[in-house]
C-alpha cells in the first residue's frame, strides 16, 4: 500500500515538473529536468497537487522556479499594483545600431518587415542636426488608441502600460488611425514567424505573444520581463545604454548598468516627450542629442537609403 | 434581366474575394500599416452619404409640405434602405476578425465613436425601413386588388405583408401620424449618422482629419450626393418604366435647383475645409494639402472639384441644364466624383502621418487598391443596386395611393 502511493507521488511529481519544463525555455539548460540521482533528506513537505491533492514529497525534490504562474485576464488587464513604468531614452548615445529593434522583434515574434520599435532618422529643418530616435509605444496617460477602442481590447492599466488583448481585438484599426506616433502594427495574415508551439500557447497581454491573424500588436513595455525581476528586451540589447527603464514611483531609471534617478536626469538634462502639444502625456522620455557620444553619420549604414528623407 | 444578371455577377465576384479575404487575412488588401484603412472605408462613408438623402426628400420635404416630391419619396427611401444596409456591411468586411463582432455588443464602451456609429446607423435602418413600408401600406392593399397582375408568389409576399390593412379612416389616421412621428425623429438621426462618421476622422490628430468643420462638411456633401443619386434615379425610372406622366419636367427643374444649391454649399465648406489651413500651411498639413492640391493626389483632387461640383453647378445654373438628359448627367457626375471625394479624404491622410514612414518596407509607403478591395466595393455598389432594382420590380416606385390623393386636392384646388 505503502510503496504503491509513493509510486503516484513520483507520477504525480513528474508530471508537474515536466510541466515545468514546457513552460521554461530551452531544452539545453533546462534547470527542471529532474537529476538522475537524488540524495533524500529525509525531510518530507506538503504540497497542494495541480489536481487538488495534498501530497508529500521529499524536500530533496523542491528547486526555485523562476517561471510566473500564469496570469488571469483580469490580472493582466490590471497590471502591476504599486508600479507607474517609465521610459527614458537618451539620443545623444544612439547611433542606430538597431540592436533593440532586432531583440523586441525576435522575443515577439514580430512579422518579416513590421517592428515595435522604430528607429527614425530625424531632422526638424534644413540647416537643424539629423539625429537618431528610437520611437516605442509611449504608453500614454491620455492614450488616443484606448479611447477609441469600441471593445476594450486596447486598455490601460494600473501599472501605465497600454497594452492589447488579441483575444478580444475586433481588427477595427481605429487605435492605428488615432495613434499620433503610428506605433501600432497589424497582423494582415496569419503570422509566419512564431514557432508552431509558441502558436499553441494561450495569448498572455504581457508577453503579446503569440499574435493573432486580423488583430493589432505594439510594444508592451514588458512587464513579463519586470516580473521576472529584468528588463524589457530593448533595453537590455542595446550596447549604448540608450534605453532606460524605472518605476516613477522610485524615482529611478535604469539600462541595467547605469542608474540614475529619475527626476534628476530629466532635469540636468533637459528631457522632454514627444508631441507634448497633443494632450496624449506619453510615459516615454527624451533626452535631446547634444554633446553626443557618436556622430549622425555613423548610423547612417544602418538605415534604407528611402529612410533618409526625413520631412 | 440583363441588367440583374450583370449586377449578380459582379455581387459573386464580390463574394468570392471576400472569401479569399477570409482565408488569408486582409493581406489581400492593399492596405498596410500607415494606409491602414482604404476603400471599404471610403465606400463606407460615401453609402453612408448617399443614405441620407431619404431623411431629406421623405422627411424635409414632407414636413415642409413639398407637395411635388411625392412621386420620388419611394425612390428616395429605398436608396437610403439599400445604402445603409451596406454601409453596415462593409464595415464588418473591413474588420480583421468579423468573428468577433459580437464582442461591440458584449464588451461595447460607449467612450468609443465606433459605439455611437453602430447606435446611430441601427436606428437610422429601423425608422428608414418603417418609412418604407409604412406609405406602402395603402399600396399594398391596391396591388392585392389587382392580383391577376402579379405572380402567385408576389401575392403571398404582398398578403403577408399588408392583409391586415383595410384602408379605413382610422388606419389612414394612425399611419399619417406614424409618418409624421418617424419624419420628425429620421431627421435628427440621419444628422447623427453621418456626424458621427465624419467624427471617426475628426476625433484623430491627423492633418486632414482634425477639422472642426468635419460634421457639417460631411452632412453637405452628404445631401449632394444623394440628391444627385435620387437624379440619377428619377430618370432611369422614368425612362423603363415610361413614368413620363408622374415624374415629370417639373420634378427635373425643381430637384435641380436643390441640387445646384447643394452642391453651392458643399463647395462652401469645401473652401472652408482647404483654404483656410492652406491659408497657415502648418508643416503638419504642408505635406497633406500639397500632395491634393499639386501633388500625388492633385489629379483625382482637381477631378473631385470640378466634376463633383463645379461643372454640375455650371450645367444646373441654366435652364437648359434642369432638363432630364442634362440633370442626368450632372447627377451621375456628382455621384462619381463623390466617390472619388471620399477616398481622398481618407487616404491621402494616411500617408502622411506625424512621424515620417520609415523602417517599412517600400510597399507600405503607397496605396492602390488590390482587385479583391476593388472587387469588393463593386460588389457591395452591385448589391446596392440590386436591392433597388429587385424592389422596383416588387413594389410599386411610385407611390399610388399617395399620388392619387394628392393629384385629387391639386384638381380641387384649379
Ligand atoms: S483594432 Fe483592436 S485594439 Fe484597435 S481599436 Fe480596433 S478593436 Fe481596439
Amino acid at each position: 500500500m505503502e510503496n504503491k502511493n509513493t509510486s503516484r507521488r513520483d507520477f504525480l511529481l513528474s508530471g508537474i515538473l515536466a510541466t515545468a519544463a514546457l513552460t521554461g525555455c530551452g531544452e539545453a539548460e533546462n534547470p527542471f529536468l529532474p537529476e538522475a540521482e537524488v540524495a533524500l533528506t529525509g525531510e518530507k513537505v506538503k504540497l497542494l497537487s495541480v489536481t487538488g491533492e495534498v501530497i508529500e514529497i521529499d524536500k530533496a525534490y523542491l528547486k526555485p522556479v523562476p517561471a510566473m504562474p500564469p496570469l488571469t485576464n483580469e490580472q493582466e488587464r490590471m497590471g502591476i499594483e504599486g508600479k507607474k513604468f517609465v521610459m527614458v531614452i537618451d539620443l545623444a548615445r544612439c547611433k542606430n545600431l538597431k540592436k533593440c529593434q532586432e531583440s523586441c522583434n525576435h522575443a515577439h515574434f514580430v512579422e518579416e518587415g513590421q517592428s515595435w520599435v522604430k528607429i527614425h532618422s530625424m531632422q526638424e529643418s534644413d540647416l537643424t542636426a539629423p539625429y537618431w530616435q528610437p520611437t516605442t509605444c509611449m504608453h500614454c496617460d491620455e492614450p488616443p488608441c484606448v479611447k477609441v477602442c469600441p471593445v476594450d481590447a486596447t486598455f490601460k492599466r494600473q501599472d501605465g502600460i497600454v497594452a492589447i488583448d488579441s483575444d478580444r481585438c475586433i481588427g477595427c484599426r481605429f487605435c492605428m488611425a488615432a495613434c499620433p506616433y503610428s506605433t501600432r502594427v497589424f497582423n494582415w495574415e496569419e503570422p509566419t514567424n512564431i514557432p508552431e508551439e509558441v502558436k499553441q500557447q494561450h495569448y498572455s497581454c504581457e508577453t503579446s505573444v503569440p499574435q493573432k491573424k486580423g488583430t493589432v500588436g505594439k510594444c508592451d513595455f514588458c512587464p513579463d520581463m519586470v516580473r521576472k525581476g529584468e528588463l524589457p528586451h530593448c533595453v537590455s540589447a542595446c550596447p549604448n545604454g540608450v534605453f532606460m527603464f524605472g518605476d516613477i514611483n522610485e524615482d529611478s531609471v535604469t539600462n541595467g548598468a547605469e542608474t540614475y534617478r529619475f527626476s534628476d536626469l530629466i532635469r540636468d538634462k533637459a528631457g522632454y516627450r514627444l508631441m507634448e502639444d497633443l494632450g496624449t502625456k506619453p510615459s516615454v522620455y527624451y533626452l535631446p542629442p547634444v554633446s553626443r557620444n557618436f556622430p549622425y553619420e555613423s548610423g547612417i549604414e544602418n538605415q534604407d537609403p528611402q529612410d533618409l528623407h526625413h520631412h | 434581366m440583363i441588367w440583374t444578371g450583370i449586377l449578380v455577377i459582379i455581387g459573386l465576384v464580390g463574394l468570392y474575394a471576400y472569401y479569399r479575404q477570409l482565408r488569408y487575412g486582409l493581406v489581400v488588401t492593399n492596405m498596410r500599416d500607415y494606409v491602414s484603412w482604404g476603400i471599404y472605408i471610403s465606400n463606407f462613408v460615401f453609402f453612408v452619404a448617399i443614405s441620407l438623402v431619404g431623411s431629406l426628400i421623405t422627411a424635409i420635404f414632407r414636413l415642409a409640405n413639398v407637395k411635388w416630391a411625392t412621386p420620388i419619396t419611394r425612390i428616395a427611401e429605398i436608396i437610403a434602405v439599400s445604402a445603409i444596409i451596406f454601409a453596415s456591411l462593409i464595415i464588418v468586411i473591413d474588420m480583421g476578425r468579423p468573428e468577433r463582432l459580437l464582442n461591440v455588443f458584449i464588451h461595447g464602451r460607449i467612450q468609443s465613436p465606433i459605439l455611437w456609429d453602430v447606435i446611430v446607423i441601427g436606428t437610422y435602418l429601423v425608422i428608414s425601413v418603417l418609412l418604407l413600408y409604412v406609405p406602402l401600406l395603402p399600396d399594398l392593399k391596391i396591388l392585392i386588388k389587382f392580383k391577376e397582375n402579379s405572380g402567385k408568389l408576389l401575392n403571398k409576399v404582398y398578403r403577408f405583408q399588408g392583409s391586415f390593412w383595410r384602408g379605413t379612416k382610422d388606419q389612414f389616421k394612425i399611419s399619417e401620424r406614424s409618418i409624421t412621428a418617424l419624419c420628425i425623429t429620421i431627421i435628427p438621426v440621419a444628422f447623427c449618422i453621418h456626424t458621427v462618421t465624419s467624427w471617426l476622422f475628426a476625433t484623430t490628430y491627423r492633418p486632414g482629419w482634425d477639422s472642426t468643420n468635419f460634421g457639417a462638411y460631411f452632412i453637405s456633401g452628404a445631401f449632394l450626393v444623394g440628391a444627385g443619386a435620387v437624379v440619377v434615379a428619377m430618370f432611369v425610372f422614368r425612362r423603363f418604366y415610361k413614368l413620363e406622366k408622374y415624374i415629370t419636367e417639373m420634378h427635373f427643374e425643381k430637384m435641380g435647383r436643390i441640387v445646384v444649391m447643394l452642391c453651392m454649399l458643399y463647395l462652401y465648406f469645401n473652401i472652408n475645409e482647404y483654404l483656410v489651413p492652406a491659408f497657415k500651411m502648418k508643416k503638419a498639413e504642408e505635406a497633406h494639402l500639397m500632395g491634393l492640391f499639386t501633388g500625388e493626389f492633385s489629379l483625382m483632387f482637381w477631378f473631385a472639384i470640378s466634376v463633383g461640383m463645379i461643372l454640375p453647378i455650371i450645367i444646373l445654373l441654366f435652364k437648359k441644364g434642369r432638363k432630364p438628359l442634362p440633370m442626368f448627367i450632372a447627377g451621375v457626375m456628382i455621384v462619381i466624383g463623390a466617390w472619388f471625394k471620399r477616398y481622398l479624404i481618407v487616404t491621402p491622410t494616411l500617408l502622411h502621418p506625424i512621424l515620417p514612414m520609415q523602417e517599412v518596407p517600400e510597399a507600405y509607403h503607397h496605396y492602390f487598391p488590390s482587385w479583391e478591395e476593388w472587387a469588393i466595393a463593386m460588389g457591395s455598389m452591385a448589391g446596392v443596386l440590386l436591392i433597388i432594382t429587385l424592389f422596383a420590380r416588387i413594389y410599386p416606385i411610385i407611390p399610388i395611393q399617395e399620388t392619387i390623393t394628392e393629384h385629387h386636392e391639386n384638381d380641387e384646388a384649379h
